[in-house]
């Protein structure tokens, strides 16, 4: 990788941050004949807000109409959906039952249903509680109705930026990883961006930092919003759960959150949550024992049979919200800079939708985009994770060509050593046990390593890897 | 592939049923493993205390799993490592209990299909019946939703004895291990073994739940001190862990105790995801399938036996319990029990609309009992003791176990939360099989 340092090579596009928005736009910036830099001061892409959260794709019912995030979205959701059926991110479309638990919130409904419309979304419906729970049986007693948004989906949060930054990469896009920007300074035409790893210049610089979205902002004289990091802790339950619930089942939201809900993840588990807490630590995404109790008291009335079940995992992370309710996104044409931030908990969904406008407003700012010769990059085929297709281990003919698809490393999550191996070979391998289990599912089950933990730190070293990983997945 | 038994596990409980069955004159048994070594836990427990009630003699984990492998090879039972249960082809649509023909006499001579997955390929195998031998694993620091970060540094017992006898690693600085129970201790030798420091157990507990000479010496020798009383409020740290926060119930205060590895030992699942995926109605005390005295699950052919259903007696216990399985299976085989009392433990067969087995059940503190089911043709459980767990300390109480207003059996014992508690199984032999469901309580 080039080291942008002193006056070395030159970038006409900086992205700071690698999340899902970051390397979206990355991405869509790739097909231009532009020399594009993304640096990140995680050690892998996706490693903030983008790797924790519900993982569901929105259709954007419940947006505030008229707002750029209800726009975003919508063309974001439409965009995504195609996407990640050409590169193999595990998407399932649930649906989604918005449940109304007191005649209150019943009475909301109808609101709910207008303001859907309102947003553009115009497939909701009002399903009684019979039919409820003949729906979901294994529902909490005491529902009065629900409101069915059916296009509602769960996707995978980890494939997706990996799938955005691989696509980016093959397309000559240069990712800098455990790049920290320290400050911004103007240099004539350039930007001369200062990191804990030396100093990279830049014509054009997009801000696109997350959790520090309002630092970077400042960097460039920016201080319109300040991140607020508001932190979401959530419950994984055991895959044998997954049968317990047919749809996302969601609250009805009140003024201060929109509440907790129960919704199936694309490996098969189920999960419950997020709380809302405001934390003054943006790095501070701990677990806590209110917020886990809490979880399990919503639980309980929401599906008394899912508390029962096993847990596979708790973990936290950070929404980027900020004191506006709406995106922060501004495109400056003379300082050259585009600020992506106060992207709250809708940027996976609408990253596609926030790249394609953010780019639209870069070119109309005079970023000279013009489209490289010969075909456009096509998205990559990433490894699929999901539970709903068919996995390596139960592909005989995969098997039969290479016996490594066979050899099931992760019991709980059945990942063989040929995906294992694929990952740690790829053109971003992982840079420890975590980025591994987001690529590939190991030691991410029920068991937490019990089994297979030692035998895949040993694949990791082979490999010539670093088995270090956070999570608990390692030693050290 | 048809074989007579298929054993899905090759641990203590798995290889010790194939040996039995093969004695017993069973022509094609086939044990599958998803690890790569047959052998189960104590491939990986390099400490001694293996194999006195079951080969009575001593000897370490290794050599234990080692002496299982070569005599289940040397009994002609086919054991292939690598391979994966991965799914039942048929039992969703015709074993699953109230589902399709009630014709229970029809079934009694199916097979049971299998799917195996491993580097050579995916196959179904055909199997006369099934012996589920899972074993189980240690809740890990997530299930048990302890809060905090998530750094590295933080396993089990299983991944930490894996890690050091199997790939060698050394450790250094401060651990703390979670739970005071027998693996527990070993969880501490295993520590100090691969170079670390162990600064304490710790046990929410008011005291220790192994036997009195562990605690002992690892004050004595090892100067490791038991602190009771105790909850792990949190795990701090980011990329590796810095310290685990601890609760002392006594006065609630909360304190940091620097750490560079945490540990938490015991708190046993059943592995039992085999046994659910194949119908199987499970006991919500034991977490693993329902079992009668017989040892035979809710599903007509499939057995259960080891720590999936008693999680987690020792490998002796386990392997008794296989080999008990064994004979119980090959009876069933050979037709020699009746149809019903080989059926689904504590439910009603749907036919005849009879009790086919009677429900035990426990009272607390008692959290569960093993078997779960009294079986009126084969009434006595493996090695004639049902075992039990307590949830509370309780120093001689009383065991009452009744059948309706009567009463079975009175016994005296010790309730040690996490430790085994034995209760003499001749009482089972006097369960009226209309008599409804049995219950055991404690007091005074």
């Amino acid at each position: 990788m080039t080291n942008l340092g002193g006056s070395a090579q030159a970038a006409d596009v900086l992205i700071v941050g690698a999340g899902v928005v970051g390397t979206a736009i990355a991405r869509t910036l790739a097909r231009y004949d532009l020399d594009c830099v993304v640096a990140d001061a995680g050690n892998d892409v996706g490693t903030g807000t983008t790797k924790a959260n519900t993982a569901i794709l929105h259709t954007g019912f419940d947006a505030v109409p008229g707002s750029l995030e209800s726009t975003l979205v919508r063309r974001g959701a439409e965009l995504l959906r195609c996407y990640a059926e050409q590169a193999g991110i595990p998407l399932e479309r649930t649906g989604a039952l918005l449940v109304a638990w007191s005649a209150d919130q019943h009475a909301e409904l109808a609101g709910i249903e207008e303001k859907a419309r309102r947003n553009g979304y115009l497939a909701t419906r009002y399903v009684p509680a019979d039919e409820l729970y003949a729906r979901e049986p294994h529902l909490g007693p005491g529902a009065l109705g629900a409101l069915e948004i059916p296009d509602e989906s769960i996707i995978c949060p980890w494939t997706t930026p990996l799938a955005y930054a691989t696509e980016a990469v093959h397309a000559g896009v240069r990712l800098r990883l455990r790049t920290r920007v320290l400050g911004v300074t103007a240099a004539g035409d350039w930007h001369d961006v200062r990191t804990d790893s030396g100093t990279l210049r830049c014509r054009w610089l997009v801000n696109a930092a997350g959790l520090e979205s309002d630092r970077i902002d400042a960097m460039l004289g920016g201080s319109d919003f300040t991140i607020q990091p508001r932190r979401g802790e959530l419950i994984v339950f055991d895959k044998l759960a997954r049968p317990l619930v047919g749809a996302i089942l969601l609250p009805v939201p009140t003024t201060q959150t929109k509440g907790v809900l129960v919704a199936p993840t694309v490996y098969g588990n189920v999960l419950l949550g997020p709380t809302a807490q405001d934390v003054p630590d943006r790095g501070d995404t701990a677990t806590t024992e209110a917020g886990l109790g809490s979880l399990l008291a919503a639980g309980r009335t929401i599906m008394p049979d899912l508390v029962r079940e096993e847990v596979t995992a708790s973990y936290a992370g950070l929404r980027a919200a900020t004191e506006h309710r709406d995106y922060q996104i501004r495109v400056d044409a003379g300082r050259r800079y585009a600020c992506v931030g106060g992207i709250r908990s809708t940027g996976l969904t609408a990253s596609l939708g926030i790249a394609e406008y953010v780019v639209d407003q870069l070119a109309d700012a005079g970023l000279a985009l013009r489209e490289r010769d010969g075909d456009r990059p096509a998205p990559p085929v990433m490894p699929y994770i999901g539970q709903a297709g068919q996995r390596p281990y139960q592909d005989g003919a995969r098997i039969a060509a290479d016996p490594a698809y066979g050899d099931i490393v992760c019991h709980c999550e059945r990942v063989t050593r040929g995906e294992i191996t694929d990952a740690l070979a790829s053109a971003l391998p992982p840079a420890d046990l975590d980025g591994l289990r987001r690529r590939t599912r190991a030691t991410n089950g029920r068991c937490q390593g019990f089994f297979c933990a030692a035998r895949v730190a040993s694949l990791v070293c082979e490999a010539g890897g670093n088995p270090a990983g956070r999570d608990g997945r390692d030693l050290k | 592939m048809n074989v007579d038994v298929l054993i899905a596990g090759a641990g203590p409980a798995g290889l010790a049923a194939a040996i039995e069955l093969r004695r017993l004159g069973l022509g094609d048994v086939l044990v599958v493993d998803r690890e790569q070594e047959a052998g189960g836990i104590p491939r990986h427990s390099a400490h001694t205390g293996y194999g006195i009630r079951d080969l009575h003699r001593l000897m370490t984990g290794p050599a234990y799993a080692r002496h299982y492998r070569w005599a289940a090879s040397a009994a002609g039972a086919s054991v292939r490592t690598g391979t994966t249960l991965t799914g039942w082809p048929t039992v969703s649509s015709e074993l699953e209990p109230g589902i399709g023909s009630p014709g229970t006499s029809a079934r009694q001579h199916r097979t049971i299909s299998a799917t195996l997955t491993s580097p050579a390929g995916i196959e179904d195998v055909q199997a006369r019946a099934v012996l589920l031998a899972t074993g189980c694993r240690e809740r890990p620091r997530s299930a048990r939703l302890v809060p905090g970060s998530r750094p590295a540094g933080v396993l089990t017992t299983g991944e930490l004895q894996q890690r050091v006898f199997l790939n060698g690693q050394r450790l250094t600085g401060r651990a703390v291990v979670v739970g005071a129970e027998h693996v527990s201790f070993s969880a501490m030798l295993t520590l100090l073994h691969a170079g670390a420091r162990v600064t304490a157990l710790v046990t929410d507990q008011p005291r220790h739940q192994s036997f009195a000479a562990f605690p002992l010496a690892a004050q004595l020798r090892w100067r490791v001190p038991v602190w009771t009383q105790t909850t792990v409020t949190g795990i701090a740290g980011s990329g590796a862990v810095t310290a685990i926060m601890l609760r002392d119930e006594r006065d609630s205060s909360v304190r940091a105790v620097p750490c560079d590895l945490v540990v938490f030992s015991g708190d046993w699942i059943p592995d039992h995801e085999l046994a659910r995926l194949a119908g199987a109605e499970l006991d919500p005390g034991t977490r693993g399938p329902v079992v009668d005295t017989a040892l035979s699950t809710s599903v007509p052919g499939i057995f259960a036996a080891g720590n999936l259903v008693h999680a987690a007696e020792t490998a002796d216990v386990a392997a008794l319990s296989g080999r008990h399985a064994a004979a119980r299976l090959a009876a069933y085989l050979a037709g020699r029990q009746s149809p019903a009392s080989a059926g689904p433990a504590g439910m009603a067969d749907p036919a005849a609309g009879r009790r086919l087995s009677v429900p035990v059940e426990v009272a607390r503190p008692l959290l569960w009992i093993s078997p779960n089911a009294v079986s009126p043709a084969s009434p006595m459980p493996p090695r004639g003791q049902f075992v039990l767990r307590s949830g509370a300390f309780a120093g001689r109480t009383r065991l009452e176990v009744r059948q309706g207003g009567r009463l079975l059996q009175s016994a005296r014992a010790r309730l040690v939360p996490g430790r085994s508690i034995r209760l003499d199984g001749r009482w089972a032999c006097h369960v009226d099989p209309a008599g409804g469901p049995v219950l055991v309580t404690s007091g005074r």
